[in-house]
């Protein structure tokens, strides 16, 4: 521990998930190093994505027990003892299309844990998807949406019922759409006393949530590179946490005793993360400009982020639906040795000539995938040999790839292109095929005043 | 896309001077690219035309291409909108996301920066 986070003012905020098929391990080590430290602590798990609440929302609807992140209790039992008693805040999004159920199951293993006095809140009013069949129909509802496809539909909420759970004392905040650097905010707001009403700290709070909501894609995650930028123990990145002053001064850092890195560059490409416009970027809490940001590597994994910028909300929420109705189809055949290449060629316009005549509305992509898949070892001796001589082309993948509204047409695809086997060119092998239903999202804008949340005690 | 043969000689490889990370909204792409060397960052700025991100992209045929200049974070945030063929909601390609497309930036030939282009 240093001198820079030992006071009892600076608060101290991990991310122990950035998206729902991260690592639990990791998030109980950050349990334990956030156990360590003083002062306001909080722990986030960021568990969905848009398509993950259409998934849920589906699993909701064959089991009113369902509808939250499949892992959700993955990432959760493990550190909850540490978290409840040390008083850390557990927050997470993981609630997903039915908060409330997971907050039922919790109970039942709090109790059975002996836990009976840790609180959980639960986020409610972000599904509005009980509105779409309501007379007349929502004036934010986009015209060409099929009511029948619609299997969910959230609006992204702000961190004000979070502050306000944390408030009246919840020790796990349930939560399902809330913007993900929400959790941060609703945790600093809470911690640090920022006022709502103040743009230019807000900004600094959305700042950290936006550098933490991808766990650790900060913290060396997705940014290796053996030559520009080897990451220390890649196997075993550590969750990041953020130490914020009570005057905004930001330090990213992450879990003690752990691989990965945080520098300027690692914390550079997650600041402009999926952001448009540098000078504006819109969340449920307030607009946040990075354009004059500067970030200072101070060594030992701490860099600090510095002059993040903010305007006050935007009037309107935006709100996403997930949709039914299309179908994906995948199909692989490998080939390898000599003249791969050609008879790969030859067997995509096989599968070409084949799909015209049989389904001929459909629009299938062909790739060729050209890495060693077939022809190495299990110790990867041949595929080394292969990279160091660069002959590495006589193994190749022909690769369809389909989208469609019928089902059966890509069935059938999926059939013929199967027929390889047998009727393609010489030597083809390790066909996979697969057809999974393809939820597709779309965004609609809905007034912030017609959208009313609240919270549920269990 | 462009392909690497096409290298010019005196040209150099932009991963060599440059590192990346590509995010999904959509269509829409953006890449975030930033200098190694802060050095580096004016002639960043200069070959990074919105023109010739969309050549580059042109399989793509990307509707508008925006590069936002972060001067004090040495990079440059580039849009490129309707870029995805349909992106994790309706594309048929293996990479829904275009998260591979950061380092498809990463692999343009571009005239030596001034500064450096006697060490190379």
């Amino acid at each position: 521990m240093t001198d820079d986070h030992s006071d009892q003012t600076t608060l101290h905020i991990g991310y122990g998930a950035g998206f729902a098929g991260d690592r639990p391990q990791a998030a109980l080590a950050l349990a334990r190093d956030l156990a360590t430290r003083r002062g306001p602590r909080y722990l986030a798990l960021e568990l969905l994505a848009e398509r993950t609440l259409a998934q849920c929302q589906q699993r909701r609807h064959d089991d009113e027990t369902s509808g939250y992140a499949l892992r959700l209790f993955d990432f959760l039992e493990p550190i909850l003892p540490t978290c409840l008693a040390s008083g850390i805040p557990v927050i997470t999004n993981g609630g997903a299309a039915h908060p409330v159920a997971a907050a039922h199951r919790l109970r039942g293993w709090l109790d059975d844990q002996g836990f009976h006095n840790a609180r959980i809140a639960c986020v409610l009013g972000d599904d509005l998807v009980e509105q779409l069949g309501a007379l007349p129909t929502p004036d934010w509802l986009p015209e060409n949406v099929v009511l029948d496809e619609v299997v969910s539909c959230n609006v992204y909420i702000g961190a004000e019922q979070i502050q306000q759970a944390l408030e009246e004392g919840a020790d796990i905040v349930l939560c399902g759409r809330v913007a993900d650097p929400s959790m941060a905010v609703g945790a600093i707001r809470h911690g640090l006393g920022w006022s709502a009403e103040d743009p230019e700290l807000t900004a600094i709070a959305l700042a950290t949530g936006h550098l933490l909501e991808c766990c650790t894609q900060i913290t060396g995650g997705y940014f290796a590179d053996p030559i520009t930028n080897p990451v220390p123990d890649p196997a075993h990145p550590g969750c990041p946490i953020i130490e914020l002053g009570t005057e905004g001064q930001l330090i990213v850092t992450k879990t003690a005793s752990t691989g990965g890195m945080v520098s300027a560059r690692t914390v550079k490409e997650q600041l402009l993360y999926e952001i448009h416009d540098p000078a504006a970027y819109l969340t449920p809490d307030g607009v946040m400009d990075v354009s004059r940001a500067q970030v200072i590597d101070h060594g030992n994994n701490r860099v600090e982020v510095r002059d993040i910028h903010g305007y006050p909300p935007p009037a309107t929420l935006k709100g996403n639906l997930g949709l039914t109705g299309l179908w994906f189809g995948e199909a692989g055949i490998s080939y390898a040795g000599p003249r791969a290449l050609a008879r790969a060629q030859l067997a995509r316009e096989i599968v070409m000539t084949r799909a015209a005549e049989l389904t001929p509305n459909l629009a299938p992509r062909l790739d060729i995938v050209g890495v060693c898949s077939v022809l190495g070892d299990a110790g990867g001796e041949v595929i080394s040999q292969r990279l160091d001589t660069g002959d590495g082309v006589e193994d190749v993948r022909l690769r369809l790839g389909v989208v469609d509204r019928d089902r059966g047409a890509i069935q059938a695809l999926l059939d013929d292109f199967e027929s390889l086997y047998t009727n393609g060119p010489a030597g083809g092998g390790g066909i996979r095929t697969h057809l999974v239903e393809s939820l597709r999202t779309e965004d609609f804008m809905i007034d912030r005043h017609a959208v009313s949340t609240f919270l549920a005690w269990y | 896309m462009s392909c690497a043969a096409n290298a010019l000689s005196s040209s150099v490889l932009l991963a060599d001077y440059a590192h990346a990370r590509a995010g999904d909204k959509g269509n829409h792409l953006n890449i975030a690219v930033f200098v190694f060397e802060p050095g580096h960052y004016d002639w960043l700025v200069a070959m990074l035309t919105p023109e010739r991100v969309a050549d580059h992209f042109h399989a793509r045929r990307s509707s508008a291409v925006h590069c936002h200049a972060l001067p004090m974070l040495g990079g440059l945030n580039i849009v490129l909108e309707n870029v995805l063929e349909g992106g994790v909601n309706q594309s048929a390609g293996l990479d829904r996301h275009g998260k591979t497309l950061s380092y498809h930036l990463l692999g343009l030939y571009l005239p030596a920066p001034a500064a450096t282009s006697h060490q190379q």
